[in-house]
């Protein structure tokens, strides 16, 4: 063993941030915001491996102090976009596109959106145009108090998204957020707030990327959706962080009375990812259904933590998470159906399947439930598994050479997810992806 | 035009010697059928020859264009024309029987042509509805995960219309007559028969004399323990449906 491998990690993560580094100028609306969120911040403990949700997963290699905010349009000296990601990745013309870039934003839409009532822009405009619609949905859904890193994003989120659908309006063409995160040593820090007001529906599309770079970059993101009644939305994220990439996320939909959410959950890149996904049905009739995938290689350390809260009578969820794991990498999935007293006639399922490509892969998979009423219809599953060497011989026996048997064996086993994504863009780019881990 | 040539083969599975000396010559352009009891190591056979890694080979030699194929990977020697319809084809959820196809076509036309730009879809698709229709499948088959749910006599259909996109030079039917009825075993039987030719040569392994009225071997060999015991013409295959084994055993063990 070297001297290095011999060193102890330290105790734990120290990251610089301080009240001189809030966002200075902003409307009222999101300053007040900020403080009570920093107030939170300073009074949550750093995550460690003692508590529950944290115990699979070590952050103590993030060298946090050494860190710092992206400065005022940093992005111009820096990578930029790839064309590629800003193209429709659901295969029609977006309705409105941003780019949360480091220190920036840009953004465009269509003018009949616009006609239409339809919000689309950056928070802080928000916070000065529209503070009272925003101020119904900003950390009402997500709050500060979910987490340090709930928290940390709340009180400095230099970008931001807020969409806002009004009653009824149906919104053909997608809207698509890039977040752009290239640069070491920074923190991305973004916070995405979603309102379709009753009846409305919208295609969104959130994605997240970098180039692979030596070193270390944090992101922490907030993602807040609120869905009026009978509202739906689908809602597509794909996350393709740089190697180098420490990702923490807290997303939560609230769903009202028989509203319902279609989300795609890709996650991809980072070094190391902890997400908080979670839906709340919190009115009779509504429902959600969640698809989620993940391949890891190299070292990669992917945890996803997810949560589906039956509020109320006659709510539906649906949760299906599938992975590959290859090389040293690994893979945290923890999950939870919880049924409140009053939420009879409740119907949850969850799932989590994964494959390993390697012996020195390792998945936990982690399922729960909590059931506090009596007339429920909850299943879960969790399984395990590695390519059978029946099927290997079967396919290098048509002469399919066994780098190749292998990947067709990947693709089958996720392509049940890819079955519940409609667009051929974002299946499309899962799948380069899998021929690239895949070598 | 080749043979494959069999020679002195001895194969262990998990330690145990399932194989112990076989010898056989098919040549292309022939039909040959092979019979034998439950157990006998036909499957064993017919795994060897397409390198499943479990059958240990320890000795003997199996020569095909000048090759031993035996030194090869089962990728390469299904490059080499070699072909296996399985007993008990393994179903590949998630993987389409078209896609797959495709797949096993190109991996072919890349290993003969490394610059191959691979089969169109249109020329593919054409191929593979006239290959379903020789064979009375329903073209939704090509849209179906590979085996997955299909029936017994759905996968061995499926077995030959594999064999007719990817015209082998050697093909091993292993039992592709089990669970046929007797409408399908007529089908798969033209189907095989369709594909006849100098160019191909066939190994029929069968319980039944039934598929051999459909598909007439030029040979018909009987193994027992690990051996071909006794080989002659088609009416060898009568003289066993109305015999049995008895008569051979008496015989071996005399
Ligand atoms: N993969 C294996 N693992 C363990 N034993 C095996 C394996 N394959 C074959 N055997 C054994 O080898 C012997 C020969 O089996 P094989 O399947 O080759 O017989 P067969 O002649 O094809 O029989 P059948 O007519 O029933 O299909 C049997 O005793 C069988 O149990
Ligand atoms: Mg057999």
């Amino acid at each position: 063993m070297t001297a290095k491998a011999r060193q102890r990690p330290r105790r734990e993560v120290r990251l610089p941030f301080t009240a001189e580094m809030l966002p200075h100028d902003e409307p009222e609306l999101l300053a007040a915001y900020r403080r009570a969120a920093w107030e939170t911040y300073q009074r949550l403990p750093m995550p460690h491996r003692k508590m529950e949700a944290w115990r699979r997963t070590d952050i103590r290699g993030l060298r946090g102090e050494n860190l710092r905010l992206p400065r005022e349009n940093e992005f111009r000296s820096l990578p930029p976009v790839p064309e590629a990601l800003t193209q429709p990745l659901v295969d029609r013309e977006h309705g409105g596109q941003i780019l949360l870039l480091p220190g920036g934003h840009e953004r465009r839409m269509q003018a009949d959106l616009a006609a239409q009532g339809v919000i689309f822009t950056d928070l802080r405009t928000a916070a000065a145009e529209h503070p009272d619609l925003l101020k119904q949905v900003l950390g009402k859904v997500v709050p500060a108090e979910d987490g340090k890193f709930a928290a940390l994003a709340a009180a400095f989120s230099q970008n931001g998204v807020f969409v806002y659908v009004p009653r009824g309006v149906q919104v053909e063409a997608p809207l698509h957020s890039l977040a752009w995160g290239p640069g070491v040593g920074l923190a991305h820090i973004d916070h995405i707030v979603i309102w379709l007001d009753e009846g409305a529906s919208l295609t969104y599309v959130h994605e997240s990327a970098s180039p692979d770079e030596d070193g270390q970059t944090l992101h922490a993101g907030l993602v807040e959706i609120l869905l009026g009644n009978a509202a739906h939305l689908h809602f597509v994220e794909l996350q393709s962080w740089g190697r180098h990439v420490w990702n923490f996320t807290h997303e939560r939909a609230h769903l009202g009375r028989d509203a319902s959410i279609e989300w795609i959950f890709g996650s991809l890149g980072s070094r190391l990812t902890k997400s908080f996904t979670q839906v709340r049905l919190a009115e009779a009739g509504s429902s959600a259904r969640v698809s989620g995938f993940y391949f890891a290689d190299g070292k990669q350390h992917l945890d996803h933590d997810t949560r589906q809260d039956h509020l109320a009578p006659h709510t539906t969820s649906d949760l299906l998470y599938k992975g590959a794991l290859k090389d040293y990498s690994r893979s945290v999935w923890r999950g939870m159906i919880f049924v409140s007293p009053e939420a009879q006639k409740t119907d949850g399922y969850q799932a989590n399947r994964n494959l390993m490509l390697s012996d020195t892969a390792r998945a936990d998979s982690i399922p729960g439930l909590e059931i506090k009423a009596n007339d429920v219809r909850c299943t879960h599953g969790a399984t395990i598994g590695k390519v059978d060497p029946e099927q290997m011989f079967y396919l290098r026996s048509r002469g399919i050479p066994a780098p190749d048997a292998e990947r067709l064996i990947v693709e089958g086993f996720f392509d049940p997810i890819m079955q519940r994504i409609p667009f051929e863009g974002v299946r499309g780019r899962f799948s380069r992806a899998i021929h690239e881990k895949m070598g | 035009m080749s043979e494959l040539v069999i020679r002195n083969l001895h194969v262990n599975v998990e330690g145990k010697e399932i194989l112990k000396g076989l010898n056989l010559t098919l040549p292309q352009g022939e039909v040959h059928a092979i019979m034998g009891p439950n157990g006998t190591g036909k499957s064993t056979l017919a795994y060897t020859l397409m390198g499943h890694p479990k059958y240990e080979v320890t000795e003997g030699e199996v020569i095909f264009k000048g090759q031993n194929i035996l030194e090869l990977s089962p990728e390469e020697r299904a490059h080499l024309g070699i072909f296996l319809a399985f007993q008990y084809p393994v179903a590949i959820p998630g993987v389409t029987l078209a896609n797959f196809l495709r797949a096993a076509i190109n991996a072919k036309r890349k290993a003969i042509n490394p610059d191959d730009e691979g089969i169109s879809v249109a020329e593919f698709r054409k191929l593979l509805m006239e290959k379903m229709r020789l064979l009375k499948m329903d073209p939704s088959f090509a849209g179906r995960y590979l085996n997955d749910g299909f029936s017994g006599g759905e996968k061995k259909r499926a077995e030959i219309l594999q064999m007719a996109m990817l015209e082998p030079e050697i093909a091993i039917l292993d039992e592709t007559d089990s669970g046929l009825d007797i409408d399908a075993l007529r089908i798969v039987s033209e189907g095989v028969n369709a594909l006849r030719g100098p160019d191909l040569g066939v190994l029929v392994i069968t319980h039944y004399q039934r598929i051999l009225r459909y598909i007439k071997p030029d040979k018909v060999h009987i193994m027992m323990d690990g051996r071909i015991v006794e080989s002659g013409g088609p009416e060898l295959a009568e003289h066993l449906e109305e015999h049995g084994y008895d008569w051979l055993r008496e015989r071996i063990a005399a």
